[in-house]
């Protein structure tokens, strides 16, 4: 913010200086605009991470599971636990609740088997948190909810299948 | 003042904090189209989630499409404290974004 407004202020005392040109001075303006929206968007968008645009588009499975984790070899674990219905009539909300006895957890990534992009969401967790997330999910149509999570630089799998009578996808 | 899009709530018990939250957004797909005109109904949904507490980045997310409309998002941490101020934040595919403060209990 106060960078915007420093940033401002010297345009506008460049803009003073150059008064009587006043294309030049339009010209720059819009400049400034253009940059400060780009600084304001930018600045909080930093603080995230980056979006994995090609993992959430890719619509297989496979796909999803290489581009949001670097590798589709991911081991079948008992130490997951993924509670969510075994029926569920209503795909547009699908309460699942995802959590690991296993160490060092980093990321835990959810998928939606048969979705048009399987990639639901991928939650990068502190060392201090558990492994431990619950939300809720839409799924198109019955399938397997598919939960990797990262331990200690290891992927670690686990469904389980969700029988979804309507579906949640709305196309 | 408008109202928040977040509703935020976190308790500490023997040691472990328990996050949840709750926003209100609509999380459209992109592939729905509008009943009465057959047009389509543009995408908008969160792409990230971020929950900072003392500095530290507790869960930083990605989110898609599947997320659920109005989601909700529960996590659990421990090393919290009574009294620790949590900010929790998103942004969308379209740059709109909110964030909250909130006082763990």
């Amino acid at each position: 913010m106060t960078l915007n407004k420093r940033f401002s202020n010297d345009v506008s005392r460049t803009l003073e200086k150059q008064g009587r040109r006043l294309f030049l001075k339009e010209t720059l303006s819009a400049a400034a605009v253009t940059l400060a929206v780009a600084s304001g968007l930018l600045l909080p968008m930093q603080a995230f991470a980056s979006w994995n645009e090609v993992a959430f588009a890719a619509d297989n499975l496979q796909t999803a599971i290489k581009s949001a984790l670097g590798s589709d070899l991911s081991e079948a674990s008992n130490k997951i636990s993924i509670k969510a219905p075994d029926i569920t009539e209503n795909g547009a909300i699908v309460p699942i609740t995802v959590s690991s006895s296993l160490e060092d957890v980093s990321t835990i990534t959810i998928f939606s088997e048969k979705n048009y992009a399987p990639l639901v969401a991928q939650f990068k967790l502190d060392k201090d948190c558990d492994a431990f997330i619950s939300t809720r999910i839409k799924m198109s149509k019955t399938s397997n909810v598919i939960a990797i999570v990262s331990a200690g630089g290891k992927n670690y799998s686990t469904r389980k299948e969700v029988n979804v009578t309507i579906g949640g996808c709305g196309a | 003042m408008v109202k928040s899009s977040i509703k935020i709530r976190a308790k500490i018990k023997n040691g472990t904090t328990t996050v949840k939250a709750l926003i209100s957004h609509p999380m459209e797909t992109g592939f729905r189209k509008d009943k009465k005109t057959g047009q389509p109904i543009p995408a908008n949904f969160i792409k990230n989630v971020k929950c900072v507490s003392n500095k530290k980045v507790l869960l930083n997310s990605q989110w898609g499409v599947a997320v659920s409309k109005n989601p909700y998002l529960s996590f659990k941490y421990s090393g919290g404290r009574s009294g620790d101020i949590i900010k929790f934040s998103w942004i969308d595919n379209i740059n709109q974004s909110d964030s909250i403060e909130a006082k763990v209990k």
